[in-house]
């Protein structure tokens, strides 16, 4: 078979195309992968300056800046930007790069088809973002869309729609097209259970998705109807129940979560290894925890809705259930810990973003479980406490982690090192402002304060100013990472960087075997060696 | 070899596809399983919109159970709508008959639908109706008036635990839906 790929290997070594089209038509899966990063970053900004809108009216109770009608748009689609349009896309660009790279494969299994997956992304982000102009406004009801309170939505509803419609259509051909990658075009010798954890991560992630964003599609279509075409679904008058959406929404909605952070867990296996200087502790027991999380995902999702009515034995399951994930998680954590565990550890910045990572997390998680208690969540649901756990959990969970990668591998694609020192301070700066802006939240959110409001009773003004004031130090500092990431790709410090760029990454991962920058092409001719050290 | 790894992958995306296009499904049989689970369990306050039989229970005069009636009307709804009794004591066993006001504020016919829902949402299979304005659609003339029965039992087979019931109703202005159909 080697025999074959060779030949293949004489005839087509050649690099992009030339001209600004290459991108528009590339298929090669570093190219797309970069198209997906660099339009996560773009929407990473788009989604923090919505944040900054929203934490500026919050400085000080009373209207300051903007209507209600618009913060509520803003708190809708902050959320919806930085779900569909910066976490997730990150992650997709960050398997396109890395996947084909870490088992040896020349390219993903499908290229056309990831191509056309990112150009529909972009339609379904710009779709979702003219409805700011629209008469009526963007959606305003919260990214979870419940109706009755979306169908009031003006002239955007069809738009919002159709922007899901696009935005699943292509999660789903990505995730298709990681599965087909990850089964078919594995090097000789690198199996299932020597695969890297990202791309182990990645794996289960690619199954969530096309299991619920269906679903999804299917519940948004059924606002849609209901809106235009006189069906009922959700509407009581023609007996129809908007509770049904709620469990259609969270069906999707709580694997949905688990998308942006299983990816989060594979890159911080990935990374916390290296810099610990040791094996990963525990690889199948972290393979195993991921699958129980993801299965644990479909089964759990009316703790979203504790306070909606429900039998006294639906909330002792959805309660018990929930707090079943709390184990597999923990061993995830353990495991870290264990990694670290008399290691040989130094303290670059993408190390320095997965042990905060691991800590803000486990804090993250924590909140996570108080609220799986079903007679607690009536005091914290819809509540400024469950902005700050499920901002635990995102922020300095799946943005710290996707920067730490950032870090991790900017030298190797562009052969460029990174500056150390801005990147310590963008960490510090990041670690210290992340916490002033969502630990007060907490207090908030137990004394009362109600999520998505523009305004607030006075006894909060305290904390809100505090919370503010957090959010705009980390808000200007990720301008810091905006800097380190141009200045690398153009020259960085002008240090050359070596093959495996961190100390015995060779040992890690098949992509520290390549050259920095990798050719075009990449193993065209399968890998030899399989590195295990991570195992 | 690239053939091979080729049909594996059309293989594998044909497969996935179908996966995908049985969830989208699954999202659609949602709507009848969550039917058919409230109607078992009493879920949400769901209640039976169809007439019970009457006379089927022994009246229990030892238990007193308290039901309120409130209405509601969305924003948009111009109708007048309010229950004439507010709250009742009640034997569980015994039927009761109570008046529900409502009227059309505007100057054309309307049709319009209420819906019940029973809190706690628990109780709602231990509440009977025998009559209600629920149970179709009612039509109103311009600015016409009515007061229209409820008669309702609890059933004795309910709990000790459930001291209070509240029946809620809401009208729905189905004018536009039922003349376009």
């Amino acid at each position: 078979m080697s025999a074959v790929v060779t030949e293949h290997d004489d005839h087509h070594d050649h690099g992009p195309a030339k001209g600004l089209l290459r991108w528009v038509f590339t298929t090669n899966h570093k190219d797309i992968g970069t198209l997906y990063l660099v339009f996560a970053l773009a929407m990473f900004f788009v989604g923090g300056a919505m944040a900054m809108i929203i934490r500026s009216e919050l400085f000080q109770p009373g209207m300051q800046f903007v209507e209600p009608q618009f913060f509520n748009s803003m708190t809708t689609m902050h959320a919806l930007v930085m779900v569909f349009g910066a976490v997730m896309p990150a992650f997709v660009g960050l398997a396109n790069w890395m996947i084909p790279m870490m088992i040896g494969a020349p390219d993903m299994a499908l290229p056309r088809m990831n191509n056309m997956s990112f150009w529909v992304l972009v339609a379904g982000v710009l779709l979702l973002a003219s409805t700011l102009f629209m008469e009526g406004g963007a959606p305003a009801s919260g990214w979870t869309l419940y109706p009755p309170l979306v169908l009031q939505t003006g002239d955007a509803l069809p738009f919002a729609i159709f922007s899901v419609h696009l935005l699943g259509i292509s999660s789903i051909m990505g995730a298709i097209n990681i599965i087909a990658t990850i089964f078919n075009m594995r090097a000789p010798g690198m199996t299932l259970m020597k695969m890297p954890l990202f791309v182990w991560t990645w794996l289960i992630t690619a199954f969530l998705l096309i299991a619920v964003m269906p679903v999804f599609a299917g519940g948004v279509t059924m606002l849609l109807t209901d809106r235009f075409f006189d069906t009922s679904f959700f509407d009581a008058a023609g007996g129809g129940d908007p509770v049904l959406y709620q469990h259609i929404f969270w069906f999707f909605g709580h694997p949905e979560v688990y998308i942006m952070i299983l990816p989060t867990f594979g890159v911080a296996s990935t990374i916390i290894p290296v810099f610990a200087r040791k094996p990963l502790f525990g690889y199948s027991s972290m393979v195993v925890a991921t699958i129980g999380i993801a299965f644990l995902s479909f089964i759990v999702w009316a703790h979203h809705m504790f306070t909606v009515g429900m039998p006294m034995a639906g909330e002792l399951y959805f309660m018990y259930a929930t707090m079943l994930i709390a184990i597999p998680t923990a061993v995830k954590i353990f495991n870290w810990t264990a990694t670290m565990w008399k290691g040989s550890m130094t303290f670059e910045t993408p190390m320095l973003f997965c042990i905060a990572f691991v800590v803000l997390f486990t804090i993250g998680g924590f909140t996570g479980l108080m609220m799986a208690l079903a007679p607690l969540d009536f005091q914290y649901h819809d509540t400024y406490f469950i902005v700050a756990h499920f901002h635990y959990t995102l922020v300095p969970a799946s943005i710290f982690v996707l920067q730490a990668a950032a870090y991790y591998w900017l030298p190797k694609w562009t052969g460029h090192m990174y500056n150390e020192k801005l990147g310590q301070l963008h960490f510090w700066l990041s670690v210290i402002s992340v916490n002033i802006l969502f630990f007060p939240q907490h207090f908030l959110g137990l004394a009362g304060m109600p999520r998505r409001i523009p305004d607030y009773a006075v006894q909060f003004a305290d904390w809100n100013m505090i919370s503010s004031i957090g959010a705009f130090i980390y808000g200007f500092s990720q301008l810091i990472f905006l800097y380190i990431v141009i200045q690398t790709i153009r020259q960085g410090t002008g240090e050359k960087v070596t093959d495996e760029v961190w100390e015995d990454a060779k040992k890690h991962g098949l992509e520290w075997h390549l050259p920095s920058p990798p050719p075009y092409h990449t193993f065209t001719t399968p890998p030899k060696v399989i590195p295990t050290e991570h195992i | 070899m690239r053939d091979s790894i080729d049909q594996k992958n059309i293989k594998l995306v044909k497969k996935l596809l179908l996966v995908v296009l049985a969830m989208f499904g699954f999202g659609y049989a949602l709507v009848p399983i969550y039917d058919v689970f409230c109607d078992i369990t009493g879920l949400n306050g769901k209640v039976e919109l169809s007439a019970a039989n009457e006379g089927q229970y022994e009246i229990d005069p030892s238990r007193e159970i308290s039901v309120e009636f409130i209405t509601s009307l969305n924003e948009t709804t111009p109708m007048k709508f309010r229950a004439i009794t507010k709250k009742l004591k009640i034997h569980p066993g015994e039927y009761y008959t109570v008046n529900f006001f409502a009227e059309n504020m505007t100057d054309k016919p309307m049709i319009s639908q209420a819906i019940p829902s029973i809190s706690p949402g628990a109780a709602a299979e231990y509440f009977h109706k025998s009559e209600c304005f629920c149970f179709t659609e009612q039509k109103f003339a311009a600015h016409e008036s009515k007061t229209m029965p409820v008669r309702f039992v609890v059933d004795p087979a309910i709990p000790d635990r459930y001291k209070t019931i509240t029946l809620a109703y809401t009208f729905f202005d189905n004018t536009d839906k039922t003349v376009k159909n």
